[in-house]
Order: structure tokens, then C-alpha cells, then sequence
């Protein structure tokens, strides 16, 4: 037995229930239900840790206070002196971002004969999509259609997402399967090749495909390989974008990025530009945890703003319902769905369950805030709150071996702190996951600016005001592929006769002069600082102003 | 909480700091902003492979960053890149053979057998086990044996006989997937429905429908049970 004694108690009331509470079938909630328990616990709900835009084209709209300060953040190009006669990279299609969307992007413009070049913060491949465990979606069962997992995907956002997008989702779901097995996906397959599939929360068909426990990592360093296959796409990596470049009527025309290694600015003149830089789960909002990447800092959602894109959803993340909760040293690591999926149950302090486990993410997300607030949670030795997901049950509903089989990955992070799945349950508590909203896109993924594309989670209103599990991973490969065919398009038909310039940010000034706001951050953060400041020096650095 | 501070060194350089942290939460807590050697903070990504030793003790040790509890008087180093060969291919234009990934990486002939590479992956993956398979010509074996690499590269700086296993490995599980796993018949009929258009005309009335009625519909799914 690996948890400290006080909680080895706890363990023991988990383990008498588990007979009985295997024979339960514990009811779902009603729609009526579902709301109530969102708008007391999600927290979406909260009003302290908001706060409404005052400048561009979201002024009046409501976001966290973090991602605020961001997007009313001041360019780092202060007074720089760029010399924009000349540029270091002429180009069609620049994917600013190196993810699972960006390289799907680069790869589709590529096979269009366009020049691509791929600038990402840190290396190619380094983005959410390598950490997603669960699966991904597709309708292409004989019991299933796109038209059901339509109607899964807006029942699970709650009926606010954009339709059109939905319906480019799970209508290209299936050959979205099939372009990843042509670049060598391995899914998990039957002997007569047809797809294991199982549920996921909010889903009425088993339609969520999966690479083991490592789908996401599986795509991701597929996608990669095949980028770097490709002499017709060039991989600029350590060098994030830290502003567009527009024309003078607004149009997108470039980016300037830093060269982290060498902390030297680099001029993009391309004719267009797809930006695909995930999500935000880095500015940890509501002092969550998360699940998320280093380098999940929101930064694509500054850059649009500030050259006059509008964003979408942002009032709303997701919160995994199953963060890790202990061991301390992986606090906020994703706990995959998919352990729900194969039949782990959540319970409480008390060994007794609390929500049907497969409700959709946020609703889960709420009932164990619920449990934890009214004292029906387990808090561990490092003081943080969590609740019991029965890791245990699967062996007896699946038979013994499924959890070591299906769960590779977690059962090895858990092994290193002495943890083992399969005989004892695990602690959980929510986690910041992903960012619902993101850059207002149509379903060829153009925004409101000329010229600029956004894909993946960088994007906002294919998910509404909650995403179902697996259709993360989607979305990233559906839009990802529409913004490389539709970025080559664009740019083929361009001519290069157009100036690449930073009026965009002259107008911003002006703006926020004008609303009197004085910015709070320089943006984009590009990474997260987590180094301890000594006390009385919390600057730290040499040369700093003290 | 009460900190335990124990004694390790960065790249030869002392510190303090609290026994509970990982090997990236530490080199933080020190003081190190990290842009390399740090990635998905949650083991999937390969950027924070480390070496160490213990002071006293000349094994050297192999560890991810983010996955691993400092340990007393620890000296680390990270790995933020190695030079690892990739030679350029087309998969669209493999026929799919063990034989091409040798051709590719000619080098795997050289493998010794000394299981260094074994000994050294931070994922317990049986990377002998794997080259062996390659070399015998057993692809599906190779893919299957290395699923769950995650490309840290820390086989291939330890390698003798300099072989780049993870690259290999990945080469093989692509021609598996795309060209040896069986196909779904399911898959490439839905494909095939979907370009015929046999469910615009219901997406188009799903669009098209009010919340109320939607909500409805919704309530009344019928969800498939579990297996």
C-alpha cells in the first residue's frame, strides 16, 4: 500500500463498497438537474474572476481576468526598429504553431504545392495533441451516423455551438481516420479490421477510437515524421510569434517571430497565415491546475485580437473532471476519460458513488467540486481536495489484465510513486484542460481578418460551451486540414505585390489610449514562469530595475 | 507544508531544495526558466530526458524530468537535443518491407546486442526486443514491441554502435498502420456514403432546428450499452 495512513483508511471504505456498487446503476441526471449543479459549482459560473473586455471587437464581453490582461496586453515590439524592406522568410502558408492542427495544416497546404513554413515555440510536435490519451471520434459504425454525433457533439456544448462547424466536423470525421492510418496511425483494431471503439462521456454510440492510451502521442509523432519527410515545408522551431504583420488595409501578411536561442527577431512575409497555437490551460486560471502543455500560454488569441480577429466562447474552459490529485509531484496531470469509459466509478469520502461517471465533462467537473465542498471529499497530506475514481473496478468488469493492457501510459505514471492501478483507487480532483472559445472561425476556418486561418483549439464554436472528450483530436486533424487547404488556396491566388507592415499596432494604441486603459502585461508570455523567487527578490535577475 | 531540503547538483552546480519535487519541478524551484528540456510536463513528450548519478555511485541513470522525485545528492544533467540521424523518406512511396527500413537505417545491421539501449529508456520499453524483431523481419512485432516510445532519444545517445532506434521504430509502426494492419470495411463504406452525400439532407435539418426541438431529440437518444 503506497498512500500515507490516513488516507489508507479511506482506501479501505472504497474497496467494501465496490461490491455493491458494482450491481448499481446509478441514474443520469435530468437536463433540468445538469443546470443547476453547473450554475452552483462549474467554474464558468463564478463572477469574482471575470472581468468584461473594454477594447476591441469583444469590447462588452465577459472573460477570466487572466486572459484579459493578456489580450488587452501591449505588443513587446515596443519601439522596436524593424526594418520591414526586407525579410528573413518569403512564403504561401505560414502555420504559426507546431501542433497537431499546424502540422495537419502544413502537411495538406504542402500537398497543394504551396511553400509552408512551420514557426513553433518549442519543438515541432511539442502541443496538447501529444498528451491526449482518450481517442478520437468518428461516426463510422453501421449503428452510428454523422448526424448522431452531431447531435452528441451540441447536446454535449449545450446546444450553443456553431452549426456549421459542428457539421464539417463529424461530417469529415471518417476520412479523417482514414487520412491518419494512410500516414501510419495505428489504431486499435479487431483481427478483421474493424475499429475497437468504446464510449466516452456524453456519447450515445461507441464511436471513440483509440492508439492504446497514447492516441494523441501516436497522431502527433506520425504528423511529425511526415513534416519532416517534406522538403516543400520548412520547420522553424524555438521561434514562437510575438505579433502579425498586416497591410495597411488590415489584411494578415506575416508575423515577426523570436528566435529563443538566439532572442533575435525573425520578419515572415507570407500571403497567408494560419495561426494553430492551442489553448491557454498555462495562464492556470482560478489558480486551477492543469493538464495542459508548457507552452499552452493563449498566445494565438493575443495575435488575432490585436490585428482585429474576434473571438469566440471566451468565457468559458473546460475543466477535466479527473485531474490528478496525488501524488503531489504530478498534481493536475490528466487522468484519462477513457478510465471512466472502461468502467471506473467516481466515489467519495464515504465509499458511496455520487454521478453517473460518463455525464459530460463539465457536469462531472462540478459533481466532485460539490463533493468537496460539502465536506464529502478527501483531502490529501498536501492539502489538496480530491474524490476516488475506482481504478479497481475495471479488472472485475473487463477481466484481470484490462487495466495494464488498456492503460499503459497511466499505469507507468502511477508505478513511478508506487501506485498501483489495478489494485487500489486513485485520487482526483478537476483540472484546467482546455479552452473552449478561442478565435471566432467559419468552416473553412476564416476569421474575421483577411488572409489569417485559425485551427484546433486556437479557434472557438466547434465545441459551444463544453467539448465532449475525442473530439479534440478531431477537430485538430477536420480544421487543421480545411486551413491547409483553404490557406494554399488563398495564397496561390494572391500576388506578392502587398506590404507587410505593424499598422495594426499604431491603431491598437490608439485604441487603448482612448479607453484610458493602461495595459497590465506585455503579451504574448510565450512560456510560464515557475521559478522560486527568493524572498525580498522577486525580481531575481541582475539588471532588472529594482 | 514542511520542506525537506536535500542537496543536489545541476550540471555540477549545488543546490537545496525540497525532496517532494520532480527533477523539472527542482531545476525551477533553483531558479532555471526553462525553454528546453521541458515540454508536456506529463511524460509524453520526451523533451526532459535526463542523465544522473548519485554522488558515490558511478552508474549512470536515465530518467524523464517531469516524472521522477529528486533524490539526495543527485547529479543531473538534461539532454535538450541530440543530433539523432533522420534520413528523408516518402511513406506514400515505400512498398512497405522490413527490408526498406534496413535500407533506410543500414546501420541497425550493426547492433551488437549489448542492451545498453534496453537499460537506458526511461518507458521500460524492451528496445533490444524491438531491433531484434526488426532485424528478423517481424515489422508487426517491432511496431507492437515499441508503442509506447516516446522519442526522448536517450537509447540512441547511449548506443554503441550509434543506431537511432526511436526513428526506426517509428518507421516500422507507420508501415504497419498504413500498410499490414487489416482495413475497416466499416470505414471505407461510411467514406464512401458520406462523398455520396447520403446525410447532407439530414445535417441540413439538424442545423436548421430550433433549440427546443433539438433539446428534445437530444433527450431522447438511444445509447448503445457497454459491450
Amino acid at each position: 500500500m503506497s498512500y500515507p495512513s490516513p488516507l489508507e483508511e479511506l482506501v479501505r471504505r472504497v474497496n467494501q463498497t465496490r461490491e455493491q456498487r458494482l450491481k448499481q446503476n446509478f441514474p443520469r441526471l435530468s437536463a433540468e438537474e445538469k443546470q443547476a449543479l453547473l450554475e452552483q459549482f462549474h467554474p464558468d459560473y463564478r463572477t469574482d474572476t471575470f472581468t468584461t473586455i473594454q477594447v476591441g471587437p469583444n469590447a462588452g464581453d465577459r472573460t477570466p481576468r487572466e486572459l484579459a490582461s493578456l489580450i488587452e496586453g501591449e505588443s513587446p515590439l515596443t519601439n522596436a526598429a524593424l526594418n520591414l524592406d526586407h525579410f528573413d522568410y518569403e512564403t504561401d502558408v505560414l502555420v504559426i504553431g507546431g501542433g497537431g492542427a499546424g502540422c495537419a495544416a502544413a502537411i495538406t497546404a504542402d500537398d497543394h504545392g504551396a511553400r509552408v513554413i512551420i514557426a513553433t515555440k518549442l519543438r515541432l510536435g511539442d502541443a496538447n495533441t501529444m498528451m491526449a490519451q482518450g481517442g478520437i471520434q468518428a461516426a463510422d459504425k453501421e449503428n452510428d451516423s454523422p448526424a448522431i454525433h452531431y447531435l452528441d457533439v451540441v447536446g454535449g456544448g449545450h446546444f450553443t455551438n456553431i452549426p456549421e462547424l459542428v457539421e464539417a466536423l463529424v461530417t469529415d470525421a471518417p476520412e479523417a481516420i482514414q487520412w491518419l492510418e494512410n500516414l501510419g496511425v495505428i489504431f486499435d483494431k479487431n483481427p478483421d479490421g474493424s475499429m475497437k471503439t468504446i464510449h466516452g462521456g456524453g456519447t450515445s454510440r461507441r464511436r471513440m477510437h483509440t492508439c492504446r492510451d497514447y492516441t494523441g502521442a501516436e497522431i502527433m509523432r506520425t504528423l511529425r515524421d511526415e513534416v519532416k519527410s517534406r522538403p516543400g515545408i520548412t520547420v522553424l522551431e524555438f521561434c514562437p510569434a510575438v505579433e502579425l504583420l498586416t497591410t495597411p488595409e488590415g489584411d494578415a501578411a506575416g508575423a515577426i517571430l523570436l528566435n529563443l536561442n538566439l532572442n533575435r527577431y525573425l520578419r515572415i512575409k507570407a500571403k497567408t497565415v494560419v495561426i494553430a497555437t492551442g489553448g491557454s490551460g498555462r495562464l492556470h486560471y482560478q489558480g486551477f491546475p492543469t493538464s495542459n502543455h508548457y507552452g499552452a500560454t493563449g498566445d494565438g488569441l493575443v495575435l488575432a485580437y490585436r490585428a482585429g480577429a474576434k473571438l469566440a466562447f471566451i468565457d468559458t474552459m473546460q475543466y477535466h473532471p479527473t485531474g490528478v490529485a496525488f501524488p503531489q509531484q504530478i498534481v493536475g496531470q490528466l487522468v484519462t476519460e477513457k478510465v471512466r469509459s472502461l468502467g471506473a466509478q467516481l466515489v467519495n469520502r464515504n465509499g458511496n458513488q455520487f454521478i453517473f461517471p460518463l455525464e459530460t465533462r463539465d457536469v462531472v467537473a462540478s459533481a466532485i467540486i460539490r463533493e468537496c465542498r460539502q465536506d464529502r471529499g478527501v483531502r490529501t497530506p498536501a492539502g489538496i481536495d480530491g474524490v476516488w475514481l475506482d481504478t479497481p473496478m475495471i479488472e472485475i468488469l473487463k477481466g484481470p489484465g484490462t487495466v495494464k493492457r488498456e492503460l499503459p501510459a497511466m499505469v507507468r505514471q502511477f508505478a513511478r510513486f508506487g501506485i498501483e492501478l489495478d489494485k487500489e483507487p486513485i485520487l482526483v480532483y478537476p483540472t484546467l484542460h482546455y479552452q473552449n472559445g478561442g478565435v471566432a472561425i467559419d468552416a473553412m476556418c476564416h476569421t474575421s481578418v483577411r488572409y489569417l486561418l485559425v485551427a484546433g483549439e486556437a479557434s472557438g464554436g466547434v465545441h459551444g460551451r463544453n467539448r465532449l472528450m475525442g473530439n479534440s483530436l478531431l477537430d485538430v486533424i477536420v480544421f487543421g486540414r480545411r486551413a491547409g487547404n483553404e490557406g494554399a488556396r488563398l495564397a496561390l491566388q494572391r500576388n506578392d505585390t502587398f506590404t507587410p507592415t505593424l499598422e495594426h499596432l499604431t491603431r491598437w494604441r490608439q485604441l487603448l489610449k482612448e479607453k484610458k486603459i493602461v495595459p497590465e502585461s506585455v503579451s504574448p508570455i510565450l512560456l510560464p514562469d515557475y521559478t522560486r523567487k527568493p524572498a525580498g527578490m522577486e525580481s531575481g535577475k541582475a539588471g532588472t530595475e529594482v | 507544508m514542511n520542506e525537506n531540503l536535500i542537496d543536489i547538483y545541476i550540471m555540477g552546480e549545488h543546490h537545496q531544495v525540497p525532496d517532494s519535487l520532480t527533477i523539472l519541478q527542482a531545476l525551477e524551484y533553483a531558479g532555471y526558466r526553462l525553454t528546453r528540456g521541458v515540454g508536456c510536463r506529463g511524460g509524453f513528450c520526451g523533451a526532459c530526458a535526463t542523465v544522473y548519478r548519485v554522488n558515490g555511485d558511478y552508474h549512470l541513470k536515465f530518467a524523464l524530468a517531469c516524472q521522477t522525485k529528486v533524490e539526495p545528492n543527485m547529479q543531473l544533467a538534461m539532454i535538450p537535443f541530440f543530433p539523432a540521424h533522420r534520413p528523408r523518406y516518402r511513406l506514400s512511396e515505400l512498398k512497405g518491407t522490413a527490408q526498406e527500413v534496413l535500407d533506410i537505417y543500414p546501420e541497425l545491421l550493426r547492433c551488437y546486442g549489448c542492451n545498453t539501449c534496453t537499460k537506458s529508456c526511461p518507458q521500460d520499453i524492451d528496445v533490444l526486443g524491438y531491433v531484434s524483431a526488426l532485424l528478423r523481419g517481424e515489422l508487426a512485432s517491432a511496431a507492437d514491441i515499441s508503442f509506447d516510445c516516446i522519442m526522448c532519444g536517450l537509447c540512441v545517445s547511449r548506443c554503441p554502435a550509434e543506431l537511432v532506434k526511436h526513428h526506426a521504430a517509428l518507421l516500422c509502426r507507420r508501415i504497419y498502420g498504413s500498410r499490414l494492419a487489416p482495413r475497416s470495411a466499416h470505414l471505407n463504406q461510411r467514406i464512401a456514403e458520406i462523398r455520396a452525400g447520403k446525410f447532407k439532407a439530414e445535417l441540413e435539418q439538424l442545423k436548421n432546428m430550433d433549440r427546443k426541438r433539438l433539446q428534445e431529440l437530444y433527450a431522447a437518444r438511444e445509447v448503445e450499452p457497454e459491450e
